[in-house]
């Protein structure tokens, strides 16, 4: 028989494992998130969020209509893509067995994977050429992006809805329908709502779409038939020169700021009322 | 005394299995009517059929009648949301909606279905949760969660959830195989208490309870109903040997 011992030692080489493993995984991310706060504080001051850009290689203007054409073009993707996704969501969880749902559930699947610059010379071809560089093709392409994400977190939301909670609303006389909105609805709010940010926090961070879409400013909104600026736009702009890189920096803390923002908001939104 | 259910040559399938086969039975008004049998020999199914919540189950199928005060439930022209709204159902595992709290878990019924009148809703919920002995436990705490009461008091919780809709009928599906012996015989009480205002149904696996609670007993094997008469006949002098066998713990 093994010893005691024997066990303890087992245990103790498993868990220290464990917790190298963790520490790998999390050395990226805490250096990432290290060398962004120590190189872009430093940019950082209230003038950068509230003044215009100034043009590259003359680092002293702010980021001030990149946070606004961002927030602006995720805002708008977000009110096309969100009810799309959702809705596509109910239909795919609520019709599971049909041969539509099968069909659907593939190409959301394989919209997910499409690269981005495809859906950004998608937006361009059915915008772009149209009406021209513009926050509403910027918008659509994110939308596109969003789509499957919402569309497959709100199907697995619902699915883990148990069958008795629907039963319950079903055998009140509550109509099929209305447990779905209501009972159904309020008991994945909280999936749904994590898909919601997700797909958010994803699209913030898009470069590609918009490289193609919105094509970037220097100036703040001047309508949504107009081109804006956004900050990945900014990040991958202030990039190309040395000089311009501390404000490339700020621009990509303020991105993870944004960000960190936007997980917070919705946290507290959807809070589970009884925790 | 009127006969509330008249089942007429019933039949149900989920899929290809027949799992009820021509069951025929009439169910008196404001009497308590337990349903027994060995698991699988369809009790469960018998009262889904009687709020029409069987049909739900992909594949499943029913023919035959079941009369509710005459009418037809199955008829073409019978919406279930309809015949549901009159049939009030307690399931096996308490069930409350987790994210309601008490007050609105005994409102549900109505709140869903479109009352708004705050008044009304305040007096239904009341008289519900009397009625289900679990007002004096949470008249103080209705913004609570229903789902922070015990086991107990959660399914008395959704008893009242099914009265609040003010139903003609009351089926119960196991409704204390998961509550301890203490809460189990406060249901019990409840049921008996139920069955002036309410005609009730209930399914059980437990003899002693069926024993207890009913006025009548119906016996299930294998889908089909073997016997059916008072409690005490069943008990006591049952016709058929296969009753006899499962009553005195043969099988089972």
């Amino acid at each position: 028989m093994r010893s005691y011992t024997f066990r303890k030692i087992k245990n103790g080489i498993i868990v220290s494992l464990a917790y190298m493993a963790l520490i790998v995984a999390l050395i990226p991310l805490a250096s990432i998130l290290i060398e962004t706060i120590l190189r872009g504080l430093p940019a950082m001051n209230l003038s950068f969020f509230f003044e215009e850009i100034s043009p590259l290689g003359e680092p002293s203007g702010g980021i001030g209509p990149a946070i606004q054409g961002t927030l602006i073009v995720v805002a708008l993707a977000s009110i096309i893509g969100i009810p799309i996704g959702v809705l596509s969501g109910i239909y795919l969880a609520e019709f599971r067995q049909s041969e539509i749902a099968s069909i659907a559930r593939f190409l959301n699947d394989v919209l997910t994977n499409v690269p981005s610059i495809v859906l950004g010379i998608f937006g361009w071809t059915l915008i772009v050429v149209a009406i021209g560089w513009s926050v509403i093709a910027g918008a659509v392409a994110l939308a596109i992006m969003m789509v499957p994400i919402v569309t497959r977190t709100t199907e697995e939301a619902i699915k883990l809805v148990p069958i008795t909670i629907r039963e319950a609303a079903i055998a009140l006389g509550v109509p099929q329908w209305k447990t779905t909105l209501t009972v159904v609805l309020s008991s994945a709010k909280k999936g749904i709502a994590t898909g919601i940010l997700l797909a958010v926090a994803r699209i913030s961070g898009e470069t590609a779409p918009l490289l193609l879409t919105i094509l970037g400013s220097r100036f703040w909104f001047s309508g949504f038939t107009e081109p804006t600026a956004a900050l990945p736009l900014a990040v991958f702009n202030f990039s190309q020169l040395p000089i311009d890189w501390p404000r490339a920096w700020g621009a990509s803390l303020t991105l993870i700021f944004m960000i960190l923002l936007i997980n917070i908001i919705i946290r507290y939104v959807t809070r589970e009322k009884y925790g | 005394m009127s006969y509330k259910i008249e089942i007429q040559g019933l039949d149900a399938w989920f899929g290809k299995k027949h799992v009820l086969q021509d069951i025929t039975m009439k169910i008196k008004e404001n009497v308590v009517t337990a349903i027994i049998g060995p698991s699988g020999c369809g009790k469960t199914t018998l009262i889904r059929c009687l709020n029409r919540m069987h049909e739900l189950t992909p594949g499943a199928k029913v023919a035959g009648k079941i009369l509710l005060d005459g009418e037809d439930i199955y008829d073409e022209k019978v919406d279930p949301v309809t015949i549901r709204r009159k049939v009030g159902m307690v399931f096996q595992k308490p069930n409350p909606f987790p994210m309601m709290s008490i007050y609105d878990n005994a409102a549900a019924g109505l709140k869903l279905n479109g009352v708004t009148d705050k008044h009304r809703l305040d007096e239904v919920v009341e008289k519900s949760l009397r009625v289900a002995h679990l007002w004096d436990e949470v008249k103080t705490e209705l913004g609570k969660s229903g789902a922070s009461l015990s086991g107990g008091q959660q399914q008395r919780l959704c008893i009242a959830r099914a009265l609040a809709i003010e139903p003609e009928l009351i089926l119960m599906d196991e409704p204390t195989s998961a509550l301890d012996p203490t809460a189990a015989a406060k249901i019990e009480q409840l049921i008996r208490v139920l069955a002036e205002d309410y005609t009730v149904i209930i399914v059980t696996h437990n003899m002693q309870q069926a024993a207890r609670v009913s006025d009548f007993t119906a016996f299930l094997y294998l889908g089909r109903l073997v016997e059916y008469g008072s409690t005490k006949d069943i008990f006591e002098n049952p016709k058929s040997e296969l009753t006899e066998k499962y009553i005195t713990g043969e099988f089972g």
